[in-house]
């Protein structure tokens, strides 16, 4: 019965869509569905967590075709809380947009867009078959285009060209990557082709697709060298959009690569770990340097998600039980850290109308609250003990220390400080230096009420304080789900009902 | 067949590129329009070219008589076509109104955004 877990974080957003199209002409209907559709996701995303802790794996095979012939839906831990904590920022970003997202928004469908987002990123999530990866990138894509440029505005158009652009390519990449495995191994599923890469003797004639993939994916996580789409197109939609594009999209792509590495291609992981190992050393330090050439708050988040992308692919290239267990810590953490950081410029937007450092300032005696919650993530995100920050960058360093990665753990702790140094950067300028005099701050006409805007950061910062207080739990969570991802034999068992012969 | 068709996907791709790195935002267009083809072509010829053999199963047997072309690609590709077709709708539009917006053709006009 509890397969039927797997369903639900992925059918609740559609109906949503679905209904809401239906009330299409009143705003109360699409406001409260958006926050309803996205909370119920939630709830059904807990329960698929609890599920598959109980459970181990859940495995659905669509229509009842058997694996590898059907679509399977598949998750185990990792997956399981990638689903929660995405489907958790949804929920929290929902309630925000009833505050930022304008009428004109609201009338060109913004909350069933919002909701197919929430529907594709689930997907991706929970599908086994790489074909259908495809389909659901697609999903997500289509929609983030329209939520990135549906406001029409110079900045916007012109974001979402580049956004739009290089995200196309990188799914053309896939789906030739996609055609040449499926070419060789006559198989889209992922346990099967995983299968038949370990029984090869050399699996050397799966590099070609492997590469593809790892530039499709490494573009659509924001890698080095393929970020340029990344902050050139993240400062411009409303906070709300940002916020969640910043938490979600980059964060698909990192479970891709997670995915295609411990068990699609898992036998060629040592051909790569070197490339991945130098790749996120150059994301995060080209990252970090981005962010602090920079001037505008949101422009200097959208460098760190960059940065911070470098850790996650850092742990993976590690590849060890406690490394990977790091980087799904730090998974969790960035999402809802990066997420709350762009909430929070959107408010310091709606009071001074701008959130260029330069013209803003003052906000920790106009607002000091608003200081405290800004402080939270920031320093949760530059890595200051007791936050969740800094146990996530602990266990990753202490990873890298073990297995005498040197350069790795020095870039990784230089990069920390220089985090840190732009964190400084725009606490001193927007909340600590004086209103600078002869700007104009007129805020735009607020849409709504401020405490839905405040409401999701409120929650959002406590989640990061309790993570780093009591994070034992999530770390153990961690622990479990990077031991399934070293274990792909077992996913592959539980997902094809008999093993396959070899035919390469 | 397959190393003429091969031959296409490659010129598919090199054009694209080629169009993709030309300064005018509709070469653009044009050039991931290339592009996904060569990856549609690509994908379609990953199943096996072979004329007038199709893939039934005669009465009896479990599998078709060997060789035949898997239909599995062709089913996929078609996904891929009818996705591509979309994006390329909603690409063009935003082309136009960007085009629109920043009153250029140039893509070097398309700098405000950049860092």
């Amino acid at each position: 019965m509890s397969e039927y877990a797997l369903l639900l974080p992925i059918l609740i957003p559609l109906i949503g869509v679905v209904l809401l199209l239906l009330g299409a002409r009143s705003l109360a209907v699409q406001r409260a569905g958006g926050v309803l559709f996205s909370s119920l996701t939630f709830a059904a995303s807990l329960y698929l967590l609890f599920a598959v802790d109980q459970a181990d794996y859940l495995v659905m095979q669509m229509g009842a075709w058997e694996a590898p012939f059907g679509i399977s839906l598949v998750a185990d831990r990792f997956s399981a809380v990638m689903v929660a904590v995405s489907s958790f920022m949804g929920a929290a970003v929902g309630i925000y947009a009833l505050s930022e997202i304008d009428e004109a928004r609201l009338k060109k469908f913004f909350f069933p867009l919002y909701l197919v987002l929430i529907f594709g990123v689930n997907g991706a999530f929970l599908t086994g078959d790489l074909f259908n990866l495809y389909v659901w990138f697609e999903v997500m894509l289509i929609a983030s285009f329209v939520l990135m440029s549906m406001g029409g505005e110079k900045g916007e158009l012109e974001g979402g060209l580049k956004y739009v652009c290089l995200n196309l390519l990188s799914s053309v990449m896939f789906l030739a990557g996609a055609g040449i495995i499926y070419g060789k191994t006559g198989t889209l599923n992922m346990a099967d082709i995983g299968q038949q890469l370990m029984l090869a003797e050399n699996a050397d004639w799966a590099l070609s697709s492997s590469m593809l993939l790892l530039v499709s994916f490494g573009l659509k996580a924001g890698m080095f060298p393929f970020f340029f789409w990344l902050p050139a197109s993240y400062h411009t939609p409303p906070s709300a959009v940002s916020a969640v594009f910043a938490g979600l999209l980059t964060k698909v792509g990192v479970y891709a690569l997670f995915r295609s590495y411990t068990l699609i291609f898992m036998p060629l992981f040592p051909e790569v770990q070197n490339i991945l190992l130098w790749l996120a050393i150059l994301t995060m330090v080209t990252g970090v340097l981005g962010a602090a050439s920079h001037f505008d708050m949101r422009r200097i988040l959208s460098f760190h998600i960059v940065s911070q992308i470098g850790y996650m692919v850092l742990g993976l290239a590690f590849m060890t039980p406690l490394a990977l267990a790091a980087a799904i810590f730090y998974l969790v953490h960035h999402i809802i850290v990066k997420t709350n950081l762009f909430l929070v410029s959107g408010v310091v937007i709606r009071m001074k109308g701008s959130c260029d450092l330069a013209k803003v300032g003052g906000l920790c005696n106009s607002a000091p609250w608003l200081a405290a919650l800004f402080f939270i993530p920031a320093f949760s995100l530059g890595g200051i003990p007791p936050l969740s920050g800094f146990w996530a960058k602990f266990a990753l360093v202490k990873s890298g220390v073990e297995i005498h990665a040197w350069w790795a753990v020095t870039f990784a702790l230089l990069v920390g400080v220089l985090t840190l140094y732009s964190m400084t950067k725009i606490w001193a300028e927007a909340f600590w230096k004086k209103q600078p005099e002869d700007v104009d701050t007129t805020p735009a006409k607020p849409v709504g009420p401020l405490v839905f805007m405040v409401a999701p950061i409120v929650v959002l910062s406590i989640s990061t304080v309790v993570i780093g207080f009591f994070g034992e739990p999530l770390f153990e969570f961690s622990e479990r789900a990077a031991a399934q991802l070293l274990d792909p034999q077992s996913y592959i068992s539980a997902v094809l009902p008999q093993p396959a012969e070899v035919s390469p | 067949m397959e190393p003429l068709i091969a031959l296409l996907i490659g010129v598919l791709f090199a054009a694209g590129i080629y169009s993709l790195l030309r300064r005018s935002i509709v070469k653009l267009v044009i050039g991931v329009v290339l592009i996904s083809q060569g990856a549609n072509l690509l994908v379609f010829t990953s199943g096996g070219l072979l004329a007038g053999r199709p893939a039934l199963v005669e009465a009896g047997a479990t599998v078709p008589e060997a060789p035949f072309g898997d239909p599995l690609p062709q089913a996929m590709v078609l996904t891929a076509i009818v996705i591509g077709f979309g994006l390329t709708a909603f690409l063009l539009a935003l082309v136009c109104r960007a085009h629109e917006a920043v009153g250029d053709d140039d893509i070097n006009a398309f700098d405000n955004t950049d860092t």
